[in-house]
């Protein structure tokens, strides 16, 4: 005997203790689809037969069955299952998750099961037991189907047990091995002019038969491989309902099409079925027509719509489309709530002002990966919401009736010939300031950032992100950083080049240089690194520009950011002038024109320090130097006048001068990256990445080219300035003499030092793992402000050579990928929601402990 | 770190006595931290100079600290180098018995009045040079400090947070001492090591005599105990054993069970405004409600002690203010407890755990929003979580004028992004309540000022 059953279920094997129920489960199914009570009893117990461990026991078997439900996977239920009430909770869950349950009955007799049951020395109740079993099962037998089991399979003999064979389905709503490419069209609503005419623009060929006498037949043959998919609603309202069921019933027996069902398919099926329908919202149309088509005509009709499905999963799951939209956990299982949810929506049980049914907004929650299709409330322009996309855009209203060419998403409509019927509501609602996304994004869930977060970015392995870090940047972001809007990156933190064994050293470029060397990197590029502030530049053409691709409504043009978020000028009025200016520059050098873009995104380095960290400067750097100074002048005079006394200080007046010495290279240090600002007077931008632009993330730009594009602002305007750079040729030998001397130039002239990059944005090493993407050399009196005035006497170099920068690397190479991504998802016109989730993910990464002086 | 102690005692070169060190050699000793040493500079019949030296190991300072406070130890800071607990413990190793009055040779001398001038630097003063006046002077000392610049070349940066400190007098040397050896972890209000129980007997046993009757006992009890509030409350139970002043006064915050707090405490400001709230909450009659930026509970506190509220949920985004008020809870019955949670969240998040509640509300909260946040809470607040009643309240910048502390245009607390007048905040409430449907009513909090009105304002909003 076959037993078909959905390959999505819940099997119920209902029988009495010793039926054969386990056999026959292990022998038809993976161990790990049976949940049995059995085997529960025993994992809450010790002891399979502990009838006192029962109810504990089937709270685990129901918790089981609910997860993997939620999952969906196949589920096996091995417990008796003789009583309604037993069977019960099982079909309430399944009804939840949206399956219909399956239920095998296995009774090969009393007789049997005593005879089992007698040989199993565990199983020593009475034969009442199995005589009660057998009875209650008898009793249930005829109601099952009422019970709201789907399939019912009864095996009443040894034979019928020993024979059966369980074959699984696909769900009719199963469309997962068509990959497409498909045209998805929207709400036809009898337009059949406009349907034909957009059916030819998508290049159809449509060849009607109407001979008088014969019924009207449409051939339609597809450009090659393509398929149409109607959402249904292809009824009422419009002129020529007949001649749009029969173009869309003749595709899709001809196999060049498939529809699914929407809402007013289904009334009008009711008033062919006869059943009391109110006649309203275009119907009497669809029944003039239905009637002049005769009654073979309307079984045809009643047949077709019988047999359309509520919605259908295509490409292996990356797209579903259902007439009006269909929630992630509804997706490719059945259930009469799916059917309701795909037909008619959600509606909040309020009315609007038109005394329209009010729509709770699904795609606004929707998260889902899997994109889809929509129609049923005509909206003016189709826009992606959350991966979703409503393509009914109320043709019969007036509007147009639009398909969606798949993969391609290219949209692809055919303007209404009239007005063919007046909305209750108008259709031609104003325009949207926003988009829907943005509108949509412009408030962040919570539960998008909060907890333990697993993140997948394109460049790397998935990223962990902590939940107490997460809960740290969580207070960064809601207390000091700019609207999430502007925050498309943040940039990752860098390590410094290995330890230095020259003597004086503690960092010096051949290690620097010698570590991308190592790593197979035939050219690096050194770039002279500021002693500024690193900071985030987003701007666009004009604030039109910013606010059609950022959504912010302040009329703010960009924004300037810290690595941690935060505006970078503490004046409005400032953020306002930069932008401004860096706008003018981008655009007089040309380079929103190359781009073809207007808005940009830059990395970069403002100066003085002291704009920036000015109470860093003044509470803790600056006071070190004057506490150390004054501490030092009075120990080095006693000194002497004990020496002056003829006293033996034992060398240690020259171990104060000295140190005296190394306190003034620290202060002079500090001095030197600090000058007075007044406004926007004095103050510097280094610019050092082109990050991203409309549809690029420019990591396949090697340094040189970011550089020089840059280097083109300084040009334009003195607030900017270009970078010394060095490329480095392995091959040659002799560049990297000259970049170590250059180093050496630089940092005994009171250079911060240099940073060391891949030439190539994206340099992969060993396992084709990201390579750090750039690691700094600092120089030996730049050092004295990370480490203290004294760090370079021997004795405590030799301490701080034993620094570990693995943590920090690591670190690195997860912010760089999570925040390529951030730019990726943007670039993409992803959800703001997935761009702030890698942005967020960065700033938790900070919040991890690393030694803050590498 | 530098200290100095010099006499003109005749002969003052007895000094070496009483220090036990002779005045002729180069004194080392091996710290922990680092070294120390001491020299005579001069010693003469008719003056003579000690000089103590620190030198603090900044390498060995940071290495084997990590997390926690000590990732923010590991920048450069003055802690090598500035006059700290660091100096107290090398002259209790140095000089340990010249502090406690003990002399071998001259023991007469040191339970004797000698004229003595001490100088300290670089000293911090954190609390400003007034400080050292009132720590020093009540203690019958004359003190001259002179500030030390920031920076020798660039004079434009002023004055360092540190002086060099001169003390002089006739006094009994180990009284000096030991005077500066409380008061300089005091001014400096930062200790290096773990403050335990062992500190708070030193404490007692280096103000014996001096501390009881000390005008800023208060303050240097709880500096030098690094705030630590049951250190501090014993030790200054245990100063002012048997005398009567009101000892309450200043014990009692922390001893104060939450519920009792608004009953006993003068009424403020804050305390009147969360009455009102609570006042507000009980007469919308309310049982699940939100505290939407619950900080560390005080407003928790006074619903729970009303059964009316069923379910209270605090909301907070500081995950410290969320961990005191924990431990807030944790001191409450299990049955009082049941009713209450908090969680992490942020207003300008939506968040689905907030939706479906009586009433909410935010107590000085939107003023800390950044304006072009602010929009993001109207819709996560009012729009999503949407609860029937919310209860907004924010400070009248139009009663500003009436502080005398505050500057034209400055806001009351560092953080606030923007305080508003009445007609403001009334704009605001209009237009809120038209466009998520509610009904708004206003109402001034604390006394009424007639042309500036009342210090703080109250937003009732309800479907």
């Amino acid at each position: 005997m076959k037993l078909d059953i959905p390959e999505f279920t819940v099997v119920v094997l209902i029988g009495a203790s010793g039926s054969g129920k386990s056999t026959f489960a292990r022998k038809h199914f993976l161990s790990t689809e049976i949940v049995s009570s059995d085997i529960c009893r025993g994992l809450v117990s010790d002891d399979e037969n502990d009838q006192a461990a029962t109810g504990d026991a089937f709270d685990l078997l129901y918790a089981t069955l609910e997860i993997r439900l939620k999952r969906r996977k196949l589920t096996v239920v091995d417990a008796t299952n003789v009583r309604a009430e037993d069977r019960k909770r099982i079909i309430t869950l399944a009804k939840k998750w949206h399956t219909l349950p399956t239920a095998i009955v296995i009774n090969p007799g009393e007789d049997v099961c005593h005879e089992r049951n007698r040989s199993r020395p565990d199983r020593d109740f009475g034969p009442h037991v199995v005589r009660n079993q057998t009875s209650a099962l008898r009793r249930s037998l005829r109601g099952l189907k009422r019970e709201g089991f789907g399939h019912v399979y009864i095996l009443e003999t040894a034979e019928e047990i020993a024979s059966a064979c369980v074959n699984r389905m696909k769900l009719w709503t199963d469309k997962r091995d068509e990959k497409g490419p498909f045209d998805i069209i929207g709400d036809v609503h009898g337009c059949c002019d406009e349907l034909e005419a957009l059916l030819k623009k998508l290049g159809y060929a449509i060849a009607k038969t109407d001979e008088p006498g014969h019924l009207v037949r449409y051939s339609v043959t597809p450009p090659e491989g393509r398929k149409a998919v109607f959402v249904g609603d292809i009824v009422d309202r419009g002129p020529r309902t007949g001649d749009s069921l029969r173009l869309v019933m003749d595709m899709v027996d001809a196999g060049t099409a498939h529809c699914v069902v929407g809402n007013h398919e289904a009334k009008a099926e009711k008033w062919l079925s006869g059943r009391d329908v109110k006649i309203a919202h275009g119907l009497a149309l669809t029944i003039d027509d239905l009637n002049a088509g005769g009654d073979t005509f309307k079984a045809r009709v009643k047949k077709f719509i019988g047999g359309l499905r509520s919605h259908y999963m295509f490409d292996g799951g990356r797209l579903v489309v259902a007439h009006a939209g269909i929630k992630q956990e509804m997706q490719n299982r059945a259930s009469s709530a799916i059917r309701a949810f795909c037909m008619y929506g959600e509606t909040t049980g309020e009315n609007d002002e038109f005394g329209l049914p009010v729509r709770h907004n699904w795609a606004a929650e929707y998260r889902g990966d899997t994109r889809v299709v929509y129609g049923h409330t005509p909206v003016l322009e189709t826009e992606w919401l959350n991966n979703t996309l409503c393509i009914d855009t109320g043709c019969v209203f007036g509007g147009k009736l639009t398909a969606l060419r798949y993969p391609e998403m290219e949209l692809v409509s055919e303007t209404a010939r009239k007005v063919h019927c007046e909305p209750v509501r108008p259709l031609a609602l104003p325009a949207g300031f926003l988009s829907a996304q943005q509108e949509h994004d412009d408030t962040l869930d919570i539960a998008d950032v909060l907890g333990k977060r697993i993140l997948t970015s394109r460049h790397s392995h998935s990223i962990t992100i902590r939940e107490e870090n997460a809960a740290a940047a969580l207070e960064v972001m809601v207390r000091f950083a700019v609207d999430p809007k502007w925050l498309i990156y943040l940039p990752p933190t860098m390590s410094p080049c290995e330890t230095s064994n020259e003597p004086g050293f503690l960092e010096h470029p051949a290690e620097a240089l010698s570590f991308y060397e190592r790593a197979g990197v035939r050219r690096v590029i050194c770039e002279e690194k500021h002693m500024g502030s690193r900071a985030i530049i987003v701007f666009a053409r004009d604030s039109d520009a910013a606010r059609r691709r950022f959504g912010v409504t302040t009329g703010a043009q960009g924004h300037v950011y810290t690595r941690s978020g935060r505006p970078f000028f503490s004046n409005a009025a400032e953020t306002a002038e930069v932008i401004a200016r860096t706008a003018r520059a981008a655009e007089a050098s040309g380079i929103f024109a190359e781009l073809d873009t207007d808005w940009l995104c830059l990395d970069a380095e403002i100066m003085p320090w002291s704009a920036k960290a000015q109470a860093l400067i003044e509470q803790q750097y600056a006071p070190v130097g004057a506490a150390a100074g004054a501490g030092l002048a009075l120990a080095q005079a006693a000194l002497a006048a004990a020496a002056e006394r003829g006293i033996d200080t034992h060398g240690l007046s020259e171990r104060f001068a000295d140190e005296r010495r190394r306190v003034d290279a620290f202060r002079a240090a500090v001095r030197q990256y600090c000058w007075p600002v007044t406004g926007l007077e004095g103050v510097c931008i280094a610019p050092f990445h082109i990050l991203a632009s409309e549809g690029m993330v420019h990591t396949e730009q090697s340094h040189t080219w970011h550089m020089e594009t840059l280097a083109r602002l300084a040009a334009h305007d003195p607030l900017f300035q270009a970078t010394r750079t060095r490329v480095v040729d392995f091959d040659r030998p002799e560049t990297r003499g000259s970049a170590i001397a250059w180093w050496m130039e630089m940092t005994a002239a009171g250079g911060e030092g240099m940073v060391v990059k891949p030439e190539q944005f994206l340099a992969r090493g060993a396992q084709n793992r990201l390579l750090q993407p750039a690691v700094k050399c600092r120089g030996q009196n730049y050092l004295r402000i990370i480490y203290g005035p004294d760090y370079d006497r021997e004795e405590n170099l030799v301490r701080l050579r034993k620094r570990g920068l693995n943590a920090k690397r690591s670190l690195a190479s997860r912010e760089f990928a999570l925040g390529l991504e951030a730019l990726e998802r943007f670039v993409a016109r992803e959800p703001l929601r997935r761009v702030h989730e890698c942005v967020f993910g960065v700033l938790a990464l900070e919040s991890e402990p690393v030694d803050p002086r590498l | 770190m530098y200290l100095e102690i010099s006499t003109t005692h005749r002969p003052a070169t007895d000094l070496g006595f009483l220090l036990h060190k002779n005045p002729n050699r180069l004194h080392q000793l091996d710290l922990a931290f680092g070294k120390a040493w001491l020299c005579f500079p001069e010693a003469t019949e008719g003056r003579c100079t000690a000089a103590l030296i620190l030198d603090v190991d900044t390498v060995g300072l940071v290495r084997g600290k990590s997390g926690g406070d000590g990732l923010m130890q590991q920048y450069v800071n003055d802690r090598p180098y500035a006059a700290s607990s660091f100096l107290s413990v090398a002259m209790g190793r140095m000089i340990r018995e010249a502090i406690s009055g003990r002399s071998k040779e001259r023991q007469e001398l040191a339970e004797t009045a000698l004229p003595l001038t001490i100088r300290v630097a670089p000293l911090p003063a954190r609390g400003g040079p007034d400080l050292l006046h009132r720590l020093f002077e009540p203690l019958g000392h004359s003190i001259t400090c002179e500030p030390i610049p920031m920076d020798a070349v660039r004079r434009d940066w002023g004055a360092s947070p540190y002086v060099t400190l001169m003390i002089s007098g006739t006094i009994r040397l180990s009284d000096l001492l030991s005077h500066l050896y409380v008061l300089i972890p005091v001014l400096d209000a930062r200790k290096h090591y773990y403050v335990g129980d062992d500190e708070l007997e030193k404490l007692l046993a280096r103000g014996e005599g001096w501390l009881k009757s000390h005008p800023e006992r208060e303050l240097i009890v709880s500096r030098y105990l690094k705030g630590r509030s049951t250190l501090v409350r014993e030790a200054l139970a245990r100063l002012t054993e048997g005398e009567d002043a009101e000892p309450e006064t200043a014990l009692d915050n922390a001893k104060k069970d939450i519920a009792e707090e608004a009953i006993e405490k003068p009424l403020r400001l804050h305390d009147h405004r969360l009455d009102a709230v609570a006042d507000a909450l009980k007469r919308l009659g309310a049982a699940r409600v939100l505290d939407l930026g619950c900080g560390e509970g005080k407003l928790i506190g006074r619903l729970i002690k009303e059964k009316q509220f069923a379910e209270i949920v605090g909301v907070e985004v500081s995950s410290i203010a969320l961990a005191r008020a924990a431990d807030r809870l944790e001191r409450l019955p299990d049955r009082v407890r049941a009713r209450v949670k908090f969680l992490q969240g942020a207003l300008i998040y939506r968040d689905a755990r907030l939706r479906g509640y009586d009433a909410a509300a935010l107590v000085e909260v939107i003023e800390h929003i950044e304006p072009e946040r602010l929009i993001h809470m109207e819709r996560a607040v009012f729009g999503d979580a949407a609860p029937r009643a919310v209860i907004v309240t924010t400070p009248n910048a139009d009663y500003n004028v009436l502080f005398e502390k505050l500057s034209a245009g400055q806001f009351r607390h560092a953080d606030h992004r923007f305080e508003w007048t009445r007609a403001e905040f009334s704009d605001w409430c209009a237009r809120i309540a038209k466009t998520y449907g509610y009904e708004v009513s206003l109402e001034p909090l604390g006394d009424i000022h007639e042309s500036h009105g009342a210090p703080s304002q109250m937003g009732i909003f309800c479907k």
